[in-house]
């Protein structure tokens, strides 16, 4: 067996039994970076020496006992996670000299628990997009390859570099955000597991925000174990967040083994949309079957405003957007191209330092929260959200949880879809939901479509029950037995 | 009588609405750690959340919201135990977030009263529409470098609190009485100093004009405007202005103007179709601020009492006339100083002392209650002298020049230089006999009818008894020895 073929639990154990060492481990995952990074542009900054230093760390806190399951681990940042003295871009050339003096509450948190930072991930700009091609620093390919085809596919977005280092197998894990689907799209195109945990159960503090009342910070790994040694280190109430959660974090991985018997689980009518790729609703269909061979009751259930999830959230995200991106003025930090007033220097400052797609949703923002307008777009859009939070408390009146598909395609090129951004769009239309709620959702690879790219199920839960989103994300990779590789990958 | 300016078409009657920033007392900013106190040297108090860096998070000032509960409870408001934060977007250099997080839809205080005194003793009410907490900006200077502004962030994110009247003012004077009513209340609270020099408190003036008996017309806002004075020379300047429009047949139009002191006039600073487009919407990393009535009510019974109560208790209390009560309670320190006199003795004569002779003195030596030309401990053994005939009136004002020349207490004084009362008949007798006798032909006046000499041969045994005979003693050995 490879060292690459570890998991985080079995990494973990490997380095209790001091059967291999963390500078070992972070060596050999150096090594792979620099080997399959410059092909995948997964990374935006690569951090080899840090890692190193980490590893060692690492290794003195395993000897003297003090390690946790995450110490010696190695391990992608998405790059909107503000790292102290590591530049931190958010895949913005308005960000490009930015190196933050500060650490995020979650990848300090990660820090703590020892883990070692390989790099930052490459993102969408800003974390806007759904297939990481607004990267101010490149497009990310996907390690997954059509059968037969040699042609570049998507991995996914926002967290499209994390989702790649990760299925690529030159990070043992990465963090990921999801706002509408970050963490759980790319996920599902790359073959691996993520959650989106309920908003407020990670602190938002230190990670630059794209749309604040929906950013959540995740983990996105191999497997639904390693997610819930991340999530267990990543979780937990932090008093510089407002918005996060002041409740005790369980210990997830006590969720796994807890099957699915008796759970009544919910499927919405109204996610079998018409045109949905026939495989995307077979492999739905197999899920179904799982759950149901493993004693979980099936509940047809409804959430009668779900179609209205995605024009809802394409006011509310850019509306939050345009005015958390105002503070990229050139004035403090970062970018800075000069004008012949402050005006002017705004202007050229900010026309040079953002991307076509984060400008369109700044416009975009800007239009529904302006004078005369508010009330129609915005304010209308809250109205809506509250519905569909309504729908999922409804139905979670019914049901432990809820099985979907995460997205109605597998990965797709670099270059299609492109013409048009409404379609782009059309991505997070399973995902966005469970964002406007609040609610914890993971993506679990559960097959592959018939030209070999991998697809994910997304199971739902209700407000601050991952547990239960853990126990039955764990009993469809049981079912589903994933096994298939990308393949480019570190071997 | 009320106010009017006079046009050439007849009387008008201004109408004026004001919008009071009044900056929070508090260790630290609105919502970071940073110290709000006004100094330093600039940016040195400055968090990351100030500085608007990325991912930062605002998290709420509990102080700070106590303050402005506060604030509501003097102002006789609606506490709102539900209220929001809301962002009002622009872009300045000087706003580092780009947005100002604010109060727009609601607000931690609601209606209120504020009670103001005229010149000619009428009392009138000015409702408060509401108050609201929100965050300064910085500084932006722009005479410091031939070709760049600096930023002072500083007062970035320090709490203010707009406090907004109805448009219930009716003239500049009535306009002044309620900014140093309010800034009156807001000291005895302790939650703003009230300092408009260093921009602790500013003004946003609203003013319109119309004639008897109409709807009101259009107004045009005076933008920071930063002294009592300053206010009400803006208002008369901008209601002279609106009213030299409207007679020429032209229209006031709604903008934003900007008061000039050195010329006595108001300028154009944004037109309507120019103001900002603020997009408020409800701050996301905020949640809204719930208050518990019963935190209320805590902060209620700890709040201090309020000038027009102290000023009512003092006129009982101390049996003081109600204008003297008004003086004494114009500072919350001069009103502590006058009750620490005047507790245990003759409230009126510490009264007429603290409002004359002590007022005189702290003025002529240029110091302050704070630091008072005579302690009140001093001042109060002097009133004892008095009380217990030690000393007479007279004396006393040349005792209690000595205590502000020299800083002793007035007992030594009276003793070292024998300024004790004389009380022995025996004596005063003796001084009214030999001024009687040298002063024979007043003496024959008087008997024939000329009565007012009677005050002469008081004045003139007192002078030779050095101004320390006994008055009443003195009046009455004259009286007996006249026949």
């Amino acid at each position: 067996m490879s060292i690459f073929d570890l998991s985080v639990a079995g990494a973990a154990k490997a380095l209790k039994a001091k059967e291999i060492s963390a500078v070992e481990l972070t060596t050999a995952y150096n090594a792979a970076v620099a080997e399959l990074n410059p092909r995948l542009n997964a990374f935006i900054t690569t951090t080899p020496e840090l890692a190193l230093g980490q590893a060692k760390a690492a290794d003195a806190r395993i000897a003297d006992g003090s390690a946790t399951p995450l110490t010696g681990v190695p391990i992608a940042m998405k790059d909107l996670f503000c790292t102290e003295g590591v530049r931190t871009t958010a895949a913005s050339k308005i960000l490009e000299p930015f190196i933050p003096p500060y650490e995020s509450t979650v990848s300090g948190k990660l820090k703590e628990a020892g883990a070692v930072m390989l790099g930052k991930a490459n993102l969408d700009e800003f974390a806007m997009g759904s297939s990481n091609i607004t990267s101010g620093y490149g497009s990310v390919e996907n390690p997954w390859k059509r059968q037969g085809s040699d042609a570049k596919l998507v991995p996914g977005g926002s967290s499209g570099g994390s989702a790649a280092a990760v299925a690529a197998r030159i990070a043992l894990a990465a963090t990921g955000t999801d706002t509408g689907g970050s963490i759980r799209q790319p996920a599902a195109f790359t073959g691996l597991a993520g959650i989106k945990p309920t908003y407020g159960r990670c602190s938002r503090w230190g990670v630059v925000a794209f749309a604040s009342s929906l950013d959540q910070p995740g983990p996105m790994a191999r497997n639904v174990e390693d997610n819930a040694l991340l999530l267990n280190a990543m979780a937990g109430f932090d008093e510089k967040d407002s918005t996060s959660a002041e409740r005790e974090v369980p210990d997830f991985t006590a969720a796994l083994s807890r099957g699915v018997k008796g759970l009544k689980i919910g499927i919405p009518a109204e996610y079998r949309l018409e045109g949905t790729n026939p495989e995307i609703l077979a492999l739905w269909d197999k899920g179904i079957e799982w759950l149901k061979a493993q004693g979980a009751e099936i509940i047809d259930i409804s959430l009668p405003h779900t179609k209205y999830g995605l024009p809802v959230y394409y006011i509310v995200a850019p509306a939050e957007a345009s005015s958390n991106l105002a503070r990229y003025d050139g004035v403090r930090y970062g970018k800075r191209v000069d004008g012949e007033d402050l005006i002017d220097l705004y202007e050229r400052t900010r026309a040079e330092g953002f991307g076509a797609e984060v400008k369109r949703r700044i416009m975009i923002g800007t239009y529904v929260l302006s004078h005369g307008y508010y009330d129609a777009y915005y304010l209308k859009a809250q109205k809506v959200r509250n519905l569909i939070l309504k729908d999922f408390t409804d139905a979670f009146a019914k049901v432990d949880a809820i099985l979907t598909p995460t997205a109605p395609s597998a990965a797709f090129g670099l270059g299609e879809k492109m013409d048009d951004p409404v379609t782009m769009y059309l991505n997070d239309v399973f995902t966005v939901p469970a964002s406007l709620a609040g609610v914890p959702a993971m993506s679990v690879p559960a097959g592959l479509s018939a030209d070999g790219l991998p697809l994910g199920l997304q199971v739902i839960g209700k407000h601050f029950d991952e547990e239960t989103v853990f126990a039955v994300s764990a009993a469809i990779e049981t079912a589903a037995n994933f096994t298939a590789l990308p393949e480019v990958r570190a071997k | 009588m009320s106010y009017t300016l006079e046009g050439r078409t007849g009387n008008w009657e201004v109408v004026v609405g004001l919008e009071v920033h009044a900056q929070v007392i508090s260790e630290s900013k609105l919502f970071s750690g940073a110290s709000a106190t006004y100094g330093g040297a600039p940016n040195a108090h400055v968090s990351f959340i100030d500085a608007g860096f990325p991912g930062m998070l605002p998290v709420i000032n509990k102080e700070c919201v106590a303050q402005a509960v506060r604030t509501g409870l003097g102002l006789r408001a609606q506490i709102n135990l539900f209220s929001r934060f809301d962002r009002k977007n622009y872009f300045y250099a000087d706003l580092p977030q780009g947005y100002q997080i604010s109060q727009f839809a609601h607000p931690i205080v609601g209606t209120g009263d504020v009670e103001i005194e005229l010149q000619d003793g009428t009392i009138k009410h000015v409702g408060i529409t509401r108050l609201h907490l929100e965050q300064d900006a910085g500084k932006s200077m722009h005479d410091q470098h031939p070709a760049k502004s600096v930023i002072d962030l500083n007062r970035a994110g320090v709490a203010l609190m707009e406090i907004v009247s109805e448009p219930d003012i009716r003239s500049p004077e009535e306009a002044g009485a309620y900014l140093r009513k309010l800034r009156q209340i807001l000291r005895y609270l302790g939650t703003c100093d009230g300092n408009m020099e260093e921009g602790s408190m500013r003004a946003d003036v609203n003013v319109s004009v119309r004639k008897a008996g109409e709807e009101f017309r259009t107004r045009c806002e005076i933008k920071n405007v930063n002294s009592i004075r300053f206010v009400m020379h803006a208002v008369e300047a901008e209601a002279m202005r609106q009213i030299e429009v409207w007679e020429s047949g032209g229209e006031v139009v709604q903008e934003t103007r900007l008061y000039d002191p050195s010329k006595g006039e108001t300028r154009s600073m944004r037109s309507k179709e120019d103001a900002h487009d603020y997009r408020y919407f409800p701050e996301p990393d905020l949640l809204p601020l719930i208050l518990e009535q019963e935190w209320v009510e805590g902060l209620k019974s700890s709040l201090p009492e309020l000038p027009d109560e102290k000023r009512a208790r003092f006129c009982t209390e101390y049996g003081i006339p109600f204008y003297d009560a008004g003086v004494l309670v114009a500072e919350q320190a001069t009103a502590d100083f006058y009750e620490t006199l005047a507790k245990g003795r003759d409230g009126k004569l510490a009264a007429n002392w603290v409002t004359g002779d002590f007022f005189a003195a702290m003025n002529r030596t240029g110091k302050s209650i704070e630091n008072p030309p005579v302690s009140v401990d001093a001042l109060g053994q002097m009133l004892d002298l008095i009380t217990d005939k030690t000393i007479n009136g007279r004396i006393a004002k040349d005792v209690f020049e000595e205590m502000v020349e020299t800083g002793k207490m007035p007992a030594a004084i009276v003793e070292e230089k024998g300024l004790k009362q004389v009380t022995d008949t025996g004596a005063i007798d003796e001084a009214v006999t030999k001024v009687l006798t040298d002063n024979q032909d007043k003496v024959a006046e008087y008997k024939s009818g000329k009565d007012k000499l009677f005050g002469f041969f008081v004045g003139q045994v007192m002078k030779a008894m050095q101004g320390k005979g006994n008055p009443a003693l003195v009046n009455e050995a004259v009286k007996k020895q006249l026949g």
